[in-house]
Formats: structure tokens, sequence, C-alpha cells
């Protein structure tokens, strides 16, 4: 069942700012690759991050999940704990089973059977004993999914995380990737290099070039929302603009 | 079909028309023989290993049989099996067979805890790398043998000599493979368990040790074989039991079909211990084999 299908029925927006990034800058030896970006990201809000390959997408992501310590820097980032990053790779350990990697340092009293719950979602009923490296590598990017389904976060950071996958998979993920926000709206952050991805998803685009935010739209589109609609193709159009791409090729 | 060339284009990419029904000679139509690559030697069949074992003993017993082979020189197999029936029915070699294994294993396991720890100092540890690391980096450059003399002035020619020795050179290789393989473990890993938020100990057990799992199987193989071969060594010094004396005492008398039951013991120990640890590795190490991509 696709969830994109059917329009959504989402909980009001909460107030305030779930991310505040004031002044980022990060340069890895001496090239500059953020500059100087300041954002804000509501609670609940998923926004989406375009860009060309090497503008700076990871590294911004990065900076938001903490994990970029030892990178020289200025600027200040605020993110609530409560956070969970999809990697674009499905970055399993390939000596725990798809459970143990699912709840793999997830803290829940009934961590297991949400794990189970969270790999039935994902389509991975079943598997839940095998080897990752007996699994296609898109139902390693499933089972990373369920490991970031699972723990319900506050706030998602995912980078590329369907880069990988076969159109049909990817539109299942989408799927799911709805279902989750439907379920708790976390706030998200998707890095992704396909425009049609983040205006079908995002509440908001955000494009990035050479480690500036040049472009920051809202999409205030109602889901579905189908390429042939109109607002997409305009939004498509000055996306791609931003990015120094035209869209007749 | 539908002629997308033209009747009169000849393209060596396009089916041409009157191919289509002939079989090619040798090929049966729509089978695709699955022959195995070129590229890569196929697989032995089950106990193709032991050929080259079997073929030199054969050879070596029909040189003994015709008279080539003195027993003065190298006693026949069919001799040494013999003899080695009788050591064991009599119980002699099962004496000096259990204080051979006692001795290598208990150095072995020693070694094994030692190099182990060390290993975990020092990869997980800039304080314990910097002042372990070049320590066993020395000590792997001195032979084993050399360091007889001052083992025997520190600690006697008695057992615990030996197995001090017999530690210390199973040590080498479980410390430099469990080390390498700490050193190396995957980033990726290591970033994943940050985004996690798991503690230190958690990452020890759950990511790390696994991890290195398979550098410290490694050096296992090396040092269950490392352990024999130091016993070889220091069973010729001062000692009444184990398989190295028997050989000695054998090499006294001339008694080659002796000497080659101990062989064929130290031969058997080794590639037993190996399929032991190979054995092992698999349970433990089963997730790889599913590789998939
Ligand atoms: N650890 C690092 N050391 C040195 N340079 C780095 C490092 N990480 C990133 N960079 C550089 O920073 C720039 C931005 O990298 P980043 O990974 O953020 O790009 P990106 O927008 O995510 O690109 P892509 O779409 O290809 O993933 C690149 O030029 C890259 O070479
Ligand atoms: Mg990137």
């Amino acid at each position: 069942m696709n969830a994109l299908a059917q329009p959504l029925n989402l909980p009001p927006e909460r107030a305030g700012t779930e991310v505040r990034l004031r002044g980022v800058t990060r340069s890895f030896s001496g090239r500059t690759v953020l500059r100087d970006v300041t954002l804000d990201f509501a609670p609940g809000e998923f926004v989406a991050l375009i860009g060309k390959s090497g503008s700076g997408k990871s590294t911004l992501l990065r900076a938001i999940a903490g994990l970029d310590d030892g990178v020289d820097g200025s600027g200040t980032i605020a993110v609530p704990d409560d956070r969970s990053v999809l990697f674009q790779d499905s970055r399993l350990l390939p000596w725990k089973t798809v459970l143990r990697n699912v709840v793999f340092g997830f803290r829940a009293p009934d961590a297991e059977a949400r794990g189970r719950r969270a790999i039935a979602d994902v389509g991975l009923a079943g598997r839940e004993d095998a080897w990752p490296n007996a699994l296609s590598g898109g139902e390693q990017q499933r089972v990373a999914l369920a490991r970031s389904l699972v723990r319900q976060p506050r706030l998602l950071l995912a980078d590329e995380p369907f880069g990988a996958l076969d159109a049909l998979t990817r539109i299942r993920m989408h799927g799911l990737l709805f279902d989750l926000i439907r379920q708790r709206r976390p706030t998200v952050l998707l890095v992704t290099h396909d425009v049609d991805e983040a205006i079908k998803l995002a509440d908001r685009v955000l494009v990035m070039d050479d480690g500036r935010i040049v472009l920051d739209r809202h999409v205030g589109l109602p889901h579905p929302r189908p390429k042939s609609d109109a607002r997409f193709e305009a939004l498509r159009t000055s996306l791609l603009a931003a990015l120094g791409v035209s869209d007749d090729v | 079909m539908t002629d997308t060339a033209g009747s009169n284009v000849y393209s060596p990419y396009l089916p041409q028309r009157g191919h289509e029904s002939e079989p090619r000679p040798g090929a049966p139509a729509g089978a695709l023989a699955r022959k195995p690559s070129r590229l890569a030697f196929g697989r032995l069949p089950r106990g193709g290993i032991l050929f080259g074992p079997v073929l030199l003993i054969l050879v070596w017993e029909f040189a003994s049989a015709i008279g080539w082979l003195s027993p003065k020189f190298l006693a026949a197999p069919s001799t040494a099996l013999v003899t080695g029936y009788d050591l064991l029915v009599s119980g002699t070699l099962a004496e000096h067979f259990l204080a051979s294994a006692k001795r290598a294993y208990l150095g072995l396991g020693i070694g094994v805890a030692i190099g182990l720890a060390l290993a975990l100092a020092a990869g997980l540890s800039r304080i314990g790398e910097a002042s372990i690391d070049g320590l066993v980096q020395i000590k792997r450059a001195v032979p084993t043998l050399a360091l007889i003399p001052l083992a025997i002035l520190w600690l006697g020619i008695g057992e615990v000599m030996k197995i001090a020795l017999i530690a210390s050179s199973v040590m080498v290789p479980i410390y430099i493979n469990t080390h390498a393989a700490l050193r190396g473990i995957d980033l990726r890993h290591v970033e994943l368990a940050r985004s996690v938020g798991i503690t230190r100990s958690e990452f020890l057990r759950e990511v790390a040790s696994p991890g290195a799992l398979p550098g410290f199987f490694t050096g296992l193989r090396l040092a269950v074989t490392t352990c024999w071969t130091a016993l070889v060594v220091l069973e010729q010094i001062n000692t009444s039991e184990g398989i190295g004396y028997l050989m000695n005492r054998a090499r006294d008398y001339g008694q080659t079909d002796i000497i080659v039951v101990g062989l064929a013991i130290y031969a058997a120990l080794g590639l037993g211990s190996d399929l032991a640890v190979r054995f092992w590795e698999r349970r433990a190490l089963g997730y790889r084999k599913a590789l998939n991509s």
C-alpha cells in the first residue's frame, strides 16, 4: 500500500524551533565547505536538502548529527538529543542478525517487540534472524530504515538513504518514511540529489551550493503531489535553476 | 520477429534470419551450459588434498621395499606404523604424548591470554599502544631460539622455562593480528555506534570485539602451529618425557622408525589443531559466509 496515495491528516506542527543553526562554518584543511549557514527547522517540519555533489550537504548533516568533532569550524548548533541518523550506506553490523541490528543501542523495555514490529513494517517479517550479508542491497537499506523507525526519533537525519535503490523500492521506502512521519511527526532533514523526491515529500526544500544555502522554498502543495501538477512543475524549474541546471535536457 | 535492420543490411549485432532455426553445432538450442570459469581453478573434490601425501607415502614405501631406502637412513612407513602401534599398546606413547600436549597447550593458553590482553590494551588506548606495540615488534624480531640461553638462566631448565618460551612465541601472532584488526576497525561502524549512543563497554563488546575476531582467528591459526614448533626445539633440553625426548633418544640408537612416528605425531597434532581452529572459526564467523554482493 502506498501511503503517498492518500491525503495525510497530520497533527498540527509544534510551535517553536527544533533545530537551530547559527553561522555554522566548517572547513577541511583550509578549504571551506560550509559557509555561515544559519537555519531554523520548526518541530515536525520535513526539510529536503538538495545540491550538487560536493556542495557540502553531507557535511551539514554530519554537523547537525554531531558526528563531526575534530573538523575545523565555528558557529552554534542546537538540536534535540533524541535524533537518529540514516546513512547513505545501510551500515549494518555484519555480525549481528537483522533484529539485533535494528535494536542496536535501543534502550526501551519492549525493544525487542518493537524491533520485530519495525521489521514487519519495512516488509521483512520472517527475516529477523538473517545475517545482513544474506540480504539484498535494498533489503539492507530497509533494515537501516527499521533501525531508525524503531527509535521514533524527534529528529531524523537522512543522507541520501534511497540513493542506491531501484525506482520501485524507492517508492515503497517513501511510503514507509511517510508512515513514520504520520505516527510521530518528527522533524526530518532529508539529503537527496533527486529534485522530484524532494518536492514530493518535503514541506520545505533547501538548495545548497558551494557551502551556502542559496534557496529556501516552502512547497505548500497538498498531498499527494502528482508531477503533472503545474505548481510541481514550476517549483521544479526554479529548484533546477538554483542548481544551475535547465529542465529541458 | 520484425525485421528491424532491413533485409539487405547485415549487422553482426542483429539476429540474421537465416540462422535462427539452425542450431549452432555443439550447442543445444536454449540450453546455456554452466561451465566453470577458466579464471579460477575449480574446487578440489572432497579429500582431494590428500592426493599428494598419499602419493609420497606410496613412493616412500616402494623405495623402502626394493631397498633403495635403508632403514638406517629412513624407516619404511609400514615399519613406523608397526612401531607406533607397539608404542601405543605399551602405553609409552600416551605418556610422552600427554607430556608434550600439556606443555604445548599450557603455553598456548597462556600465550593467547597474554597476546589478547596486550592487543586489547594497545588497540584501545594510546598509552597502551605507545608502551606495548614497540616492545612486541622487537620481541617479534628476536627468534624464540635466541631467548633460550637467557630463559634457562632465569627460569632454569625445567618445565617453567619451556612453557614460558612457548607462551612467548605464541603471544606474538595473536597480538599482531588482533591488534591490526582492532586498529583497522571500520570507521563507519564506529560512527554508527556513536549515532545510536552506546556506552564504551557496549562498544567494546558489540562492535570492537566482533570486528577484531577475524584477526584473532588468523593469529590463533598461526599460534597453534607455533606452539608445536617451539616445543620440538624445547624438548631437546633436559627432559625425560615428551615426543621430542622420544625422538632424540631414538636418534642416539639409530631407530629411524621411532623418529618417523614422532614426526607423524607432530604433523597430526599441527594439522588437527589447525582443523579445530578452522572449525571454530567457521562457526564463530558464520555470518560472513552469506556474502551476497
Ligand atoms: N573528511 C573530509 N576530509 C576532507 N575533505 C572532506 C571531508 N569530508 C568532506 N570533504 C570535502 O568537503 C566537500 C563537501 O563534501 P560533502 O560530503 O559535504 O558533499 P556532498 O554535498 O554531500 O556531496 P555528495 O552529493 O557527493 O554526497 C567535498 O569537496 C569533500 O571533498
Ligand atoms: Mg553526501
